[in-house]
């Protein structure tokens, strides 16, 4: 199960950021790493809105940095 | 020239917006007209649009309201697929002098003329910055760059869409999404048929043109900024006020 959503969210950030899939490590921050701006991570946030069909509220938006912090947001709401 | 475009006019059952509906769908395209009250003119305007070989419909919503805004652009993007033109032209008045404003007229302009214009361009860019393309027009007006007495609230107003055009249009810029503002003068409309005979003649000798314009007039520069011959416009305010403003 744990493994699936990786794979999800994988596949949408490398689709917004145009990262390699190799690039998206769980411990890889968004911004620095993958070189998302602020845009970007707000665009990310509406997509996983829609892929996992939940509501991500600014507050917790905000704490999303890592790939890791997505999977575990996620992993919480299922 | 706006072939398989996907529109939405708020406020598009009379004046400007019913003007600004029917040009895009003349330009071929698909029109959603909102309404807050009049369905039946929205109708006459839906069939009008129908004439020219597009589709359109339309939809009810207070565009001061999220729940309503956000229903409305579901709506739109299901009937259509696609989200490529808001045209935020929605827009009431609620004239005083300054002293004698009641506040309640006073939230009552800001929330459609100006939050309108927020909530209805949040809604829309969510599907627009998938797209990758699309364009926002706000409609403005003359006394938001000039001040006008009697009319503090929708000059605040008026004179906000400027600022808020200025700021979407670099906030979405990396998206391929432009915004544009219309700053129409004094154009011939049921909201300028209420003007008396003295207030119009003074108005006339402000106009360098010396003649109101028509809904048609604004309509015309709309279709502009709606399509590619302004690909490299944005942030922009257009005046089409006869030579009243003139930065």
């Amino acid at each position: 199960m744990a493994e699936q959503i990786l794979d999800r969210i994988k596949k949408i950030v490398v689709d917004r950021l145009g990262v390699e899939e190799s690039e998206v490590k769980p411990e890889a921050t968004f911004k620095d790493d993958l070189g998302a701006d602020s845009l970007d991570v707000v665009e990310l946030v509406m997509e996983l809105e829609d892929e996992f069909d939940l509501e991500i509220s600014d507050e917790e938006a905000e704490k999303i940095a890592t790939v890791a912090d997505v999977v575990d947001y996620i992993n919480a709401q299922q | 020239m706006l072939t398989g475009k996907h529109a939405l006019v708020t406020g598009g059952s009379r004046g400007i917006g019913r003007a600004i509906a029917l040009e895009l769908a003349a330009s071929g395209a698909n029109v959603a007209v909102n309404y807050s009250g009049n369905q039946e003119k929205a109708e006459e305007v839906v069939k009008a649009c129908m004439e020219y070989g597009v589709h359109s419909f339309s939809v009810q919503a207070d565009v001061a309201n999220e729940k309503d805004v956000k229903a409305m652009v579901k709506q739109v993007t299901t009937e259509f697929g696609a989200l490529d033109i808001l045209v935020n032209n929605a827009g009431i008045t609620k004239d005083n002098l300054l002293m004698r404003l009641k506040e309640e007229d006073w939230d009552a302009v800001m929330d459609t003329n100006l939050k309108g214009v927020f909530q209805c361009s949040k809604a829309a860019v969510r599907p627009m910055m998938k797209q990758q393309e699309a364009t926002i027009i706000n409609i403005s007006s003359v006394v938001g760059v000039l001040g006008n007495a009697g009319q503090a609230n929708y000059v605040a107003a008026k004179a906000g869409v400027i600022g808020l055009t200025k700021t979407l249009a670099r906030e979405f810029s990396s998206r391929n999404i432009r915004v544009n503002a219309v700053a129409p003068g004094f154009i011939q409309t049921e909201m300028t048929d209420e003007l008396g005979e003295e207030t119009k003649e003074k108005l006339l000798a402000e106009i360098p043109l010396n003649e109101l314009g028509q809904a048609e007039d604004v309509a015309r520069v709309v279709r502009f900024l709606a399509s590619e011959d302004s690909r490299y416009m944005t942030g922009q305010t257009l005046h089409v006020d006869g030579g009243m403003v003139m930065p």
